[in-house]
């Protein structure tokens, strides 16, 4: 018995060593993947996963670049974010695609900006992910990071485009907001949203924070909005505590309109969620599922067979991470057996030329500036009969 | 209006902990023990409940009846396997013991039902009252729990006072020596301490999460501190005193939260508690026991 056991923990070292051999093996180029697979905010980390794959997968049925894409879970939790991602370098990443969740990746693009790795996230949306940008009293506190760029808009943008779009179609006479004070993501575009809404003229007549991820009760907040006659709540957070909120206005027969930004995306993907309580919650987000393009239809029907469901913006935002490293690769000759960091100086240099343009499933012709940012145009999108329509 | 409104809001929420405190409150009494795992039972419950609605598609009474009876065989499972074994032990070697039966009820959660927040349909079917023209509202869900509340303080009141069971209790909780010499059962007594604290565990669970759809593993983590601080609050070891610190924290949490400030909701709450405890340091309604020599 001992003998048996003492053969096997031989064995096992052995393949231990052998894990570290493989560093440089093989002719695809090795994307990692960093996002929720579990935990409160899940939806989005596997939606990035399956977009991301599906991606590898078309491109590796072409002929010339091969991609292996490996996908590992930090819980939407910056600790275990930074240790996926040096599991991800162990295991010989030369691209990042990721974190999917903003906090977590504050934390591990100053680790990849250290380490000189490419760095594209399908969704974190925090200016501070990216880093160079001054804060409310113009100082730039985070150095920016030239390692790390984004898909999706940035927090101030969403902010914005929120304000600007509730301005134009004229969606609520008297706005309320809920936002999450210790959540980066949220209070960032509750700031630039407040900003501009100021600027439009809105009428803010409510403004409600919570300070926990895992806070539950909100009928506090929703008491005092109510009270103050407010016909429009926006909600700059994830879904978890979205679908609390929708679930304890209809308890208190609070008839109100939401509308949220892409955190809210998701929300009929939670496990037993009434989706009658979504009814007419409108978010906005660059991908329409049901939008008539040939490139979209394409891959919802795949993104269907496959997993059984409607892929949300995480998974368009994915699938385009994986297709804009593609065409920046071919545009710079890159191969399997570079190195990271020399990988990525090409990617940047690539990712920051004017005439690079990517067409993708969030939009079409995206550029890229020095600062990291993105530039396409939101959609508006509304929840009918438990679906997405654009509006 | 906002005042009510609150005022409801804050007894419902309150009735929730009252509920969990009392099993808090209970066990200590009797075992002189904090059993920080009782938290994590109200989790089992909800998610037992979930389960027997969604997945088997059984009311929500049967539900209900079901969740009680795994909590109950846990609570006794868990008291058998983790405290008996520690009777004689330090109370900081079962207090350490509580926290990891504690993790060891969460990760196994996490295991079994996965990490992805699910959302339990309410178990309330009784529309909201309207009041004042429709001015105020009160949720099924709120006069549900607090009635719920009311009846269970009620009969506990009336169990331990009346029934040989509650007498044992009682005298356990007096002097664990003494009860064993009268003929008392201690580690009968116990159990069936533990039985009924975590049947009620299960009733809070359901509650809970009627009113706050959200279940998943951490659920039970934080109403199970704000539950023992109300037992804290109300005096540790008294019935009527779980229930008044239960009440009173959910009312203090829903309006500084609603006067003061959201974010400071919680800092107030524990505020409170402190200067409780520095003016009456038993709590509310606790008793000042004087050291025997």
């Amino acid at each position: 018995m001992k003998k048996l056991l003492a053969i096997l923990l031989a064995a096992c070292l052995v393949f231990a060593f052998a894990g570290c051999g493989e560093k440089t093996s093989g002719d695809a180029i090795k994307l990692g993947g960093i996002g929720p697979i579990s935990g409160a905010a899940a939806v989005y980390g596997q939606a990035v996963q399956r977009g991301a794959e599906i991606a590898v997968e078309e491109i590796n049925a072409l002929d010339g670049l091969k991609f292996e894409f490996k996908m590992q879970d930090d819980e939407h939790d910056a600790e275990k974010s930074v240790n996926a991602y040096n599991s991800l370098k162990d295991w010989g990443m030369q691209i990042l695609v990721g974190s999917v969740t903003t906090q977590p990746c504050i934390a591990v693009s100053t680790e990849s900006n250290a380490d000189n790795i490419f760095e594209l996230t399908p969704s974190a949306s925090s200016t501070d992910v990216l880093g160079g940008q001054p804060d409310a009293d113009g100082n730039v506190t985070i150095q920016r990071k030239n390692n790390v760029f984004q898909m999706c808009f940035t927090d101030p943008n969403q902010g914005i485009a929120s304000a600007q779009y509730i301005f134009d179609q004229k969606l609520g006479e008297k706005i309320g907001v809920i936002y999450n004070s210790a959540d980066a993501y949220s209070k960032g575009i509750y700031q630039k949203f407040m900003s501009k809404a100021k600027e439009l003229g809105l009428n803010v007549v409510a403004e409600e924070a919570f300070a926990s991820d895992d806070n539950a009760d909100f009928n506090a907040q929703l008491t005092a909005i109510k009270a103050k006659g407010a016909d429009l709540i926006f909600m700059p957070i994830y879904y978890t505590p979205a679908s609390l909120i929708l679930a304890q206005a209809a308890q208190m027969q609070y008839d109100v309109d939401f509308f949220g930004v892409d955190g809210l995306d998701g929300l009929l993907g939670v496990e037993g969620f009434d989706t009658k309580l979504a009814e007419g919650v409108m978010l906005l987000t660059p991908f329409t599922a049901d939008a008539e393009d040939e490139k979209t239809q394409n891959f919802v029907k795949k993104y269907k067979e496959k997993y059984g469901e409607v892929p949300n913006q995480f998974a368009a935002d994915a699938y385009d991470c994986v297709y804009a490293i593609y065409e920046a690769c071919k545009a710079q000759n890159v191969t399997a057996d570079m190195s990271a960091s020399d990988i990525c100086d090409k990617l940047v240099e690539q990712f920051t030329k004017a005439d690079f343009k990517v067409d993708g499933l969030t939009g079409n012709g995206m550029t890229w500036s020095n600062t990291g940012e993105v530039s396409k145009s939101p959609k508006g999108m509304k929840i009918e009969n438990g679906v997405y329509v654009g509006l | 209006m906002a005042f009510l409104t609150n005022l409801i809001n804050g007894l419902s929420l309150g009735s929730v902990y009252a509920i969990i405190a009392l099993g808090y409150t209970m066990v200590y009494g009797i075992a002189k023990m904090l059993n920080f795992a009782h938290g994590d039972v109200i989790m089992v419950g909800a998610y037992i409940a979930y389960i027997t609605m969604s997945s088997l598609g059984l009311p929500s009474f049967v539900a209900i009846i079901f969740a009680m009876i795994v909590c109950t065989v846990l609570g006794i499972v868990i008291e058998r396997l983790a405290y008996k074994p520690l009777r004689q032990a330090t109370s900081l070697a079962v207090l350490i013991t509580a926290i990891g039966v504690s993790y060891f009820l969460q990760n196994a959660a996490l295991l079994i039902f996965g990490s992805a927040p699910v959302s339990f349909r309410s178990v309330v079917k009784i529309p909201a009252l309207k009041l004042f023209g429709g001015e105020l509202i009160v949720t099924g869900e709120s006069m549900v729990t607090v009635i719920a509340c009311i009846i269970i303080m009620i009969a506990l009141t009336i169990f331990t006072k009346k029934s040989k069971m509650g007498k044992a209790m009682r005298a356990v909780s007096e002097d664990k020596g003494a009860a064993e010499l009268m003929g008392i059962n201690v580690n009968v007594t116990i159990s069936a301490t533990f039985a009924i604290g975590s049947a009620l565990a299960a009733i809070a669970g359901v509650l809970l999460c009627s009113a706050y759809p959200v279940l998943m593993p951490t659920t039970g983590s934080m109403p199970g501190i704000k539950a023992f601080t109300a037992a804290v609050f109300g005096g540790i070891g008294s019935i009527p005193g779980a229930m008044v610190g239960g009440l009173l924290l959910g009312v203090i949490e829903t309006f500084s939260k609603f006067y003061i400030s959201t974010e400071l909701s919680d800092a107030i709450v524990f505020a409170v508690l402190i200067i409780v405890l520095l003016v009456k340091p038993t709590g509310i309604l606790g008793k000042k026991i004087s050291e025997k020599v």
